[in-house]
């Protein structure tokens, strides 16, 4: 901590207010988010390659994990009448209306399809609702990581570039899980793949934004944010490592689920966790600023 | 280079730059002026008459009774029911030759007490005061903070509700009866001004008295100035009233005196409440280089559709590969 030295602030208080959000409601939603949007891709793809019990199972997963997190949001805003103010307008500033009308399209879309896949009933309409589904699942998956980056919490704006990838990584992981460990070992070889894909996804993005941010990434190690960043990499990789032998053996399969599932839920909370820790305390959000001047200092002609 | 050194290195009777107009940029066809705040914290006494003016005008809640241990700042920061915040900076400088001397620009400028170890002014503050250098005093700074009501507001950018508006004034203010709690203002503010109420989870903060405002009156915290630290009025007469304070503050050998939240160049396009500080700004708890987190928006929103574009990347090869594979078993 270099910066630490001559780092000046007031009685040490905040210069940023972190946010009020409870990590469960928020956090919670960005991994439900998550598992939603990729497992829409995934189960489109499925369905396309014939596995049609896994793709029906993620179906049935993303329409619950949608509803779940579209209740977690109204519970975090405290009165969930007020709820309807959301969709009072359209703006496109706001990454959380763009959220808002996104989940409102999403969200009956992927309803449909799960119906369709489950009662067997109108083909034809559930297979347009999938793939509706499967081109909205990217942006319900990546725009929480605008959300959270159009802030001034330093280690997620920090990370504005990074951080869709790492999201989209993780949820590509979490929805790889749930297809292992719903799905009948015969139709995994896709989901074998994405979980591998989805692992090293995140994981490279975890080190670019690390990179990025600097001593800011520190909020990343320690603490609460640093034991879960930690567990889900473990979580991850033990996934991906028990994916690739989860076609000759269903137990592989449920642990690669269950801890690719984990990995994703401790990643979620863990960059919650560190951007909480970043508002707190003010060295990060003095620091990088102080950095910025001093580089537009130096790029700039002297006097 | 600093915002503040900007203002400081202002040739003498230059005009301040062109004061933005948000007000007509947000569809106002024919506004008032922009007003603003000029807070010149070199004239501030630290009486909290706009701390108790603000919570008297808009019937704000009281924060309770607890001492801070922060010299005579109990109030801590500025939240969803302080809308004024009076900071007070405590710390051992060398002395200075000449002390509270000057009468720059017409305006005294209020003596610090210089701290003799040992002597009677050492009795109560000056403890750790008494233990420093010889030839050293305490320099006590205060300064009254409140929104800046940006040019280019985080607050109202990411409101996802239409709650947070431009006035026709050119300030940025709350509807509490359409803010519906997500708290997403919160932190994306850059100065970490406005807050949630715990009680009902809605967010506030200063609206620079909208409704006085609209009465052809002041501000409370500005008419209750007892030394017109806090100054109210059209922003670019501010600017240029500013520009003058500054120079004659140098002048007179305040050369840590600087502007900040001024230049409409910095990353909120300019405060439409500014400051004259004298010293960093983050010993005020002010952030140095602030900037409105949606000016990278366009650049997140692409990355996130590249990050989705390689989700359905990552799943379409690898179900074109399972295919393939299935197709040659």
């Amino acid at each position: 901590m270099v910066e630490r030295a001559d780092f000046e602030s007031y009685y040490g208080r905040p210069i940023v207010k972190a946010p009020a959000w409870e990590a469960t409601d928020i956090a919670g939603y960005f991994f439900l988010g998550g598992l939603a949007g990729a497992g829409s891709v995934l189960a489109a793809a499925l369905q396309a390659g014939g596995a049609h019990r896994t793709a029906a199972a993620l179906k049935v997963t993303s329409v619950g994990s949608v509803g779940l997190a579209t209740a977690a949001l109204i519970h975090d805003l405290g009165v969930p009448s007020r709820f309807t103010h959301m969709l009072r307008v359209v703006k496109p500033t706001s990454p959380m209306s763009v959220g808002s009308w996104l989940l409102a399209v999403y969200g009956p879309v992927a309803g449909a399809a799960a119906a369709s896949a489950v009662t067997g009933r109108a083909p034809r309409a559930g297979a347009v609702a999938t793939g509706g589904a499967a081109v909205l699942g990217p942006a319900v998956a990546t725009y929480t990581a605008v959300l959270a980056s159009d802030t001034a919490v330093p280690a997620w704006h920090g990370a504005h570039r990074e951080l869709p990838y790492l999201f989209a990584g993780s949820a590509l992981a979490a929805a790889s899980g749930a297809a292992l460990l719903l799905g009948p070992s015969a139709e995994t070889g896709v989901a074998r793949a994405t979980a591998v894909l989805g692992a090293l996804g995140e994981t490279a993005a975890d080190h670019a934004a690390r990179r990025r941010l600097g001593p800011v990434a520190a909020t990343l190690r320690e603490g609460r944010a640093g034991g879960l960043m930690r567990s889900a990499r473990v979580l991850t990789a033990t996934g991906a490592a028990l994916a690739l032998l989860s076609g000759r053996s269903r137990a592989a399969g449920v642990g690669a689920g269950v801890a690719l599932l984990a990995g994703s839920v401790c990643t979620r909370f863990g960059v919650f966790a560190a951007g909480i820790a970043s508002a707190r305390d003010p060295v990060h959000t003095v620091g990088p600023q102080r950095a910025r001047l001093a580089a537009d200092g130096a790029s700039a002609a002297p006097d | 280079m600093s915002s503040a050194a900007a203002g400081a290195h202002r040739p003498h009777g230059e005009p301040a730059a062109e004061v933005p107009d948000p007000a007509s940029d947000s569809g106002y066809p024919d506004p008032p002026d922009r007003v603003g705040f000029f807070t010149d914290t070199s004239v501030c006494i630290g009486c909290k008459a706009c701390e108790v003016a603000c919570k008297e005008w808009n019937a704000l809640p009281a924060d309770g009774f607890s001492l801070s241990g922060m010299s005579y700042d109990n109030t801590e920061a500025l939240g969803a029911s302080t809308w004024r915040h009076v900071a007070f900076v405590e710390r051992q400088v060398p002395a200075a030759p000449a002390d509270g001397a000057v009468d720059p620009g017409g305006r005294p400028l209020l003596g610090l007490t210089p701290v003799v170890p040992g002597g009677e002014a050492d009795a109560g503050a000056g403890t750790d005061a008494g233990a420093g250098p010889a030839g050293s005093e305490i320099r006590w700074l205060m300064s009254s903070d409140v929104c800046k009501h940006c040019t280019h507001a985080a607050c109202l950018d990411v409101c996802p509700t239409g709650a947070l508006f431009r006035t026709e004034f050119g300030t940025v203010v709350v509807q509490d009866d359409i803010c519906n709690g997500c708290g997403y203002c919160v932190p994306a503010c850059p100065y970490g001004v406005i807050e949630q109420r715990p009680d009902d989870g809605r967010a506030f903060k200063c609206t620079m008295c909208y409704d006085r405002l609209g009465a052809g009156m002041e501000p409370a915290c500005a008419k209750a100035c007892p030394t017109e630290s806090i100054q109210f009025g059209p922003l670019d007469e501010l600017r240029a009233g500013a520009a003058r304070r500054l120079d004659a503050l140098h002048e007179a050998g305040v050369s840590e005196a600087r502007l900040y939240g001024h230049d409409p160049e910095d990353g909120v396009g300019g405060d439409g409440a500014f400051f004259l500080l004298l010293d960093e700004p983050e010993v005020y708890g002010l952030p140095p280089d602030p900037r409105v987190p949606t000016r990278d928006l366009p650049r997140m929103w692409r990355h996130a559709a590249a990050a989705g574009l390689a989700l359905l990347g990552a799943v379409g090869a690898s179900a074109a590969t399972a295919a393939r594979r299935k197709g040659s078993a």
